[in-house]
């Protein structure tokens, strides 16, 4: 049995909207899009024209700097709209799927599985590519590196809770087959991230991988605090990360030589009527599920968890490494003395307010503020909530600074902003800690090019 | 309550950009973010954020001083007609001790808050809540008779050379109130210290009973070293100083909030409890200020040493200082490691200034301004130690 990594910082938003188990079918949508905000730091560079007939798997655009890195389509249909915003930016490509699909396919022999070369090679042609994440930086993996590990975490702490294993479910054996695959990848170990609760859990019984057992907290689902307590990054390093569900599409693939099958997501919150899992494709337009949500007020519709999250609109569309649709109500109210108030149905890390007096109740928690934008002036606020030898004030001061050589020292290449998201929710100074975060990843990649 | 929300929307527009009072705008958001909570969403990061904000974070700390202050206020009306030789009731007292201290608790508010608004809007800055917090310290660690405008000008120079200067609340590198405290000692010594000063009304001298001496314990105890000290044993110092009761419950003279170590135990409680107070320094503050004073006691070389080590959070602002002044997260240490540092290191130095410095009866307040000076160069090591820990996993790695 592997050896439990007890993680005593962390924080648990109790959050009303937790999903039931129960997987249903997803309403059928033909709106999709391809979005390049999906993608941390990507130029895309545009490969179809509006009306051109694609084909799930068919490339919508690749990376400009990295071309052999292409975008697919995740449905077959047509081209119906390019848009883009301030400068041309490409904001998304919108695509109606047919009523029949059509895929890609792709020839998978055994020698293909055998060599690491064909695999990579595979795995860009087939729009697969993007799945792998790189740390340092969280982005997209450069496909000429050798990772010296590859980390999956088995499940997911941030809130609302969702449960990868039920999310999986049925799929193990796709999910075995993209372990195999990536273990080709790695001269070093494949690492699955698994949660004490449930560590009888079945992906505990997969060969090939390290298995790494970790107990408490948000964020110990994170894969980055999964690294820092396995094999951490030091400068020079290259880990590769995947999303459980990414592993099961990719296993998929290798056994049918076919792109697409979407996956399963939780449409979660508590604007949302029925909070449950279905299967949907990534890209598809939310305004398949309108039925599902509660429209009333403002509300805002999240593509991801409340932490790390895109807001996305009414009629959005599901990001690509979305495993949730997350609805909460807006806060746009003013509340009259809310901050010398009780409030009791607030919820707070802190116990200045006395909501600590009921420690099991789940919170509807919207999106205001909750305060003005300050200076730092609480200390040790940030290191309850993050498990990790770090210190974010430190180096976050480092990165306002420009300070590229602090920054390396004091560990930006071992956090990503899901990683110190936490440290954004229970910052009284209200400070941007993600965006600041990512200002400092975009300089050590430009200072390192 | 929709009555002034709609009264505030309707006069917002003239406090705006290029409305007629737009200078007044910090001025403005200050209140109306007083009134309501704004409105305001998330719009990158996370969607959802903790319900805490700076306001409430220093409005526990105001709550926490309730029970200094009240007390305060009563042991100053206790010491005046004590002073006078008269008996009076408790309601006597408290109201007496309101009218005296609540002058000196508008002065400091009115100057502060006005410094704070002025250079706000000058920054095009929100208003910064830090003041809340120094407003009501700088009352309860001054001597009841210091004059008005001393505290006036001592609040001014705080907040304009303490804090403003270096960008506001967040920036500074010393803790406010105590700099206000310290303009006084320094530029008016004779307000400050002696005998006299922590009587109301004893400075101006009139029917003081015979006989009757303001001293705080602190004096008291410093009468055992030196040459007054000769012929004296730790026994008669004991018996000099207030019964370890009264400086426990507060019936001493000093400034006006520090004498009721209860009363700041319930305040220590309120801060350790919502988590705004550190209890690293507060616990390290008083394990360094009873080591040194045992350390001390094993040396004995005068009735002042040989005093139990305890005494020493009993006396003086040492008990006040650790919890409230200490803990100021912005000047303090910001590193776990660092607040254990800094939090011994303060408790240590105050009992060697009050035994070994005859000229400074108390330490708390220049030690606390000396750690704060140090806080960045402990935490610089503790953050290098971060630092080379993270280095020699490559080593170790490789």
């Amino acid at each position: 049995m592997s050896k439990v990594v007890k993680l005593k910082k962390g924080l648990s938003i109790r959050m009303e909207g937790a999903a039931e188990k129960v997987l249903a079918k997803a309403p059928a949508s033909e709106n999709y899009a391809v979005k390049p905000s999906d993608y941390k730091g990507l130029v895309p560079r545009l490969c179809v024209r509006q009306g051109d007939a694609v084909k799930a798997g068919t490339p919508v655009f690749v990376d400009k700097n990295r071309p052999e890195i292409r975008f697919v389509s995740p449905v077959s249909g047509t081209v119906t709209a390019i848009n883009r915003g301030e400068r041309r930016k490409l904001l998304e490509v919108q695509i109606k799927a047919d009523t029949e699909q059509i895929s890609e396919k792709y020839e998978i022999t055994e020698s293909t599985l055998k060599s690491r070369d064909l695999i990579v090679e595979t795995m860009l042609n087939a729009g697969l590519w993007p799945m792998v994440i790189q740390r340092p930086y969280g982005i997209i993996a450069n496909p000429a590196d050798k990772p010296k590990a590859i980390f999956v975490s088995g499940f997911d702490t941030a809130p609302p809770l969702l449960d990868i294993d039920f999310m999986i479910s049925g799929q193990e054996e796709h999910f075995k087959k993209g372990i195999n695959v990536l273990a080709k990848l790695t001269d070093g170990k494949v690492h699955l991230g698994l949660s004490a609760d449930d560590y009888a859990s079945k992906l505990n019984k997969i060969k090939n991988v390290e298995v790494n057992i970790f107990s408490g907290k948000h964020p110990a689902g994170n894969v980055g605090v999964q690294i820092h307590h396995i094999d951490p990054i030091n400068k020079g390093d290259t880990v590769w990360t995947l999303d459980a569900q990414h592993v099961v599409t990719l296993g998929r693939f290798f056994s049918t030589g076919v792109y697409g099958g979407g996956r399963v997501i939780a449409i979660c919150g508590s604007k949302v009527k029925r909070p449950q899992y279905l299967h949907a494709i990534e890209g598809v337009s939310i305004s398949a599920f309108a039925d599902m949500i509660d429209h009333t007020g403002n509300v805002r519709y999240i593509s991801g968890n409340i932490l790390t999250g895109e807001s996305i609109g009414r009629d959005g569309y599901l990001g690509y490494y979305a495993n949730r649709l997350t609805v909460i109500p807006e806060g746009d109210n003013c509340e009259f003395l809310g901050w010398a108030m009780p409030r009791l149905k607030k919820f707070s890390a802190s116990k200045s307010y006395f909501s600590w007096l009921m420690p099991g109740r789940e919170y509807a928690l919207d999106t205001n503020l909750n305060g003005g934008e300050r200076a730092f002036v609480v200390s040790g606020q940030y290191e309850k909530v993050l498990p990790m030898d770090i210190y974010p004030v430190y180096l976050l001061k480092a990165i306002l600074a420009e300070n590229i050589d602090r920054m390396e020292q004091l560990g930006i290449y071992e956090l990503i902003e899901e990683d110190l998201a936490l440290c954004e929710f229970v910052c009284t100074s209200k400070i941007e800690v993600q965006s600041i975060l990512r200002r400092g990843i975009e300089l050590m990649i430009k200072e390192m090019n | 309550m929709k009555f002034l929300r709609s009264f505030l929307d309707k006069i917002k527009p003239s406090f705006e950009k290029e409305g007629k009072y737009s200078k007044l705008y910090s001025t403005f958001e200050a209140f109306e973010s007083f009134l309501f909570v704004p409105k305001t969403v998330t719009t990158r990061g996370t969607h959802i954020r903790d319900s805490i904000d700076l306001k409430r974070t220093m409005s526990v700390v105001v709550v926490a001083l309730i029970p200094c202050l009240l007390f305060g206020m009563w042991n100053t009306g206790y010491w005046h007609y004590r002073s006078l030789g008269e008996t009076s009731e408790f309601w006597t007292n408290f109201l007496f001790g309101f009218c005296r201290v609540l002058p000196i608790i508008a002065v400091s508010y009115i100057v502060g808050l006005g410094i704070e608004f002025a250079s706000a809007q000058m920054r095009g800055h929100e208003v910064n809540e830090g003041f809340l917090v120094s407003g009501i310290l700088i009352p309860l660690i001054m001597p009841v008779d210091v004059p008005l405008w001393m505290v006036a000008l001592a609040t001014a120079f705080a907040v304009i050379i303490g804090k403003e200067v270096f960008g506001g609340t967040g920036m500074n590198i010393w803790n406010p109130a105590l700099l206000a405290r310290a303009f006084v000692f320094f530029a008016y010594p004779s307000h400050i210290s002696g005998d006299k000063v922590w009587i109301a009304g004893m400075t101006a001298g009139q029917n003081i009973t015979d006989g009757f001496s303001g001293a705080t314990p602190l004096s008291v105890a410093a009468g055992g070293t030196g040459e007054t000290a000769a012929n004296m044993t730790v026994e008669s110092l004991r018996q000099q100083l207030p019964d370890v009761n009264d400086m426990f419950l507060g019936f001493i003279p000093g400034s006006i909030g520090e004498t009721s170590k209860l009363a700041i135990l319930l305040g220590a409680a309120v801060l350790i409890f919502t988590g705004v107070g550190s209890w690293r320094i507060m616990l390290a503050s008083a394990l360094g200020c009873l080591g040194m004073g045992w350390l001390c006691n094993m040396l004995a070389g005068n009735p002042y040493m040989e005093l139990p080590p305890y005494y020493h959070l009993l006396m003086g602002g040492f008990a006040f200082g650790a919890v409230f002044m200490a803990t100021d997260p912005v000047t303090a240490s910001q590193t776990g490691t660092g607040k254990w540092i800094y939090g011994a290191l303060f408790g240590i130095l105050v009992v060697l200034i009050r035994i070994f410095n005859p000229a400074y009866p108390e330490g708390v307040m220049l030690v606390i301004l000396l750690m704060n000076t140090f806080a960045p160069l402990i935490d610089h090591y503790v953050v290098d130690a971060n630092i080379r820990r993270r280095l020699k996993r490559v080593k170790t790695s490789v």
